[in-house]
């Protein structure tokens, strides 16, 4: 609306046309029959190479002193294992579960940090669908580490029907236990990933395509305004920078918690 | 003035989020400063909560894509 009143008062008769949901989308590299290969795909190969070369170069020597390139692998690995493992999962039961967390981890927290690195910024997890292939992963292991420490009805009566409640209750409960478990936290999962990266990029793409019409096509006193835009953007940036951090350690704590339930003993 | 109304609709679907998450993590806040030692208990709690809630949010913006 801004953008329009300048606009107006700058004479222009096209107006701003903000960035939409398909210019998030670029075009393939190349296509073998309807398999598209695009650069999201490369970078999530690309991540792959990163994280495990990265803790593989660390892990090279594992000097009693350690360097400072094994220093901080050691670090991620401890957070990992410590604040999301032993902490969440509990003493007992978290030990098969730190490569899948450490794992899952690394990987989103690279995959979205392509958003903020210049000439690549296309975080992976804006696409829908590698944040589903996440979710799927995350939503498998947990249903069968359940299934598999508890037994299938144990694993759906802890589910579905919390105890302490008054039987009549039951009826209106165990549906509404069933989608918010075992259907709503799979899609949120998913979603809550995929949401934030694609609407900060959106975001930080509206400020930045706003600037450069500001400066490039309203000229004069509009230029000015540019300022403005241009600053928003660069807060945008940081503050996504944040959100990155943030959402990759959500993730996998939300996975972490899961598992959680899957393990424990009824509650 | 052109514009869609589903993302109306979001907007509005983010403020109970809002609050809920808001409210979530002010409880966590005031009884982890009361009793420190609760935070074990509460974390996996308070994230188990918090996803839900913020799931209506979620759907929201799904909602507001599909149009």
């Amino acid at each position: 609306m801004i953008s329009n009143g300048l606009v107006v008062a700058a004479g222009e008769q096209q107006g701003y046309q903000a960035p939409t949901i398909d210019d998030m989308h670029l075009p393939a590299i190349f296509e073998i029959g309807s398999f598209a290969f695009g650069k999201q795909m490369l970078l999530v190969m690309l991540s792959v190479v990163i994280v495990a070369g990265f803790f593989m170069y660390a892990a090279r020597k594992r000097a009693m002193v350690p360097s400072r390139t094994q220093f901080i692998g050691e670090m991620g690995y401890g957070m990992a294992r410590n604040s999301l493992g032993k902490e969440i999962i509990g003493a007992h039961a978290y030990k098969p579960f730190v490569p899948l967390l450490f794992t899952a981890f690394f990987f989103i927290l690279v995959n979205n940090l392509y958003g903020s690195i210049p000439l690549i910024q296309l975080p992976t997890m804006s696409y829908v669908g590698s944040a589903y292939a996440l979710a799927i992963i995350a939503y498998v292991t947990w249903v069968g580490v359940g299934i598999k420490r508890k037994g299938l009805g144990t694993f759906f009566k802890d589910m579905t029907m919390p105890s302490g409640v008054p039987p009549v209750i039951y009826v209106i409960l165990i549906p509404i236990e069933f989608m918010s478990n075992m259907l709503i936290r799979p899609a949120t999962h998913a979603l809550r990933l995929f949401a934030t990266m694609f609407g900060g990029h959106l975001a930080i793409m509206v400020a930045a395509s706003l600037t450069q019409y500001l400066i490039m096509e309203a000229g004069g006193f509009a230029a000015l305004a540019s300022v403005g835009s241009g600053v928003l953007g660069i807060f945008l940036f940081f503050l996504e920078l944040m959100i990155q951090c943030i959402q990759a350690y959500v993730f996998t704590l939300l996975l972490a918690v899961y598992l959680q339930g899957s393990v424990s003993e009824g509650h | 003035m052109e514009g869609s109304l589903t993302a109306i609709g979001y907007g509005l679907s983010a403020i109970g989020g809002g609050i809920g998450v808001g409210l979530i993590f002010a409880a966590y806040m005031t009884s982890v400063a009361r009793q420190p030692e609760s935070q074990k208990t509460l974390q996996p709690m308070l994230f188990l909560g918090f996803a839900l809630v913020e799931a209506l949010a979620i759907l929201g913006l799904v909602l507001a894509f599909i149009m």
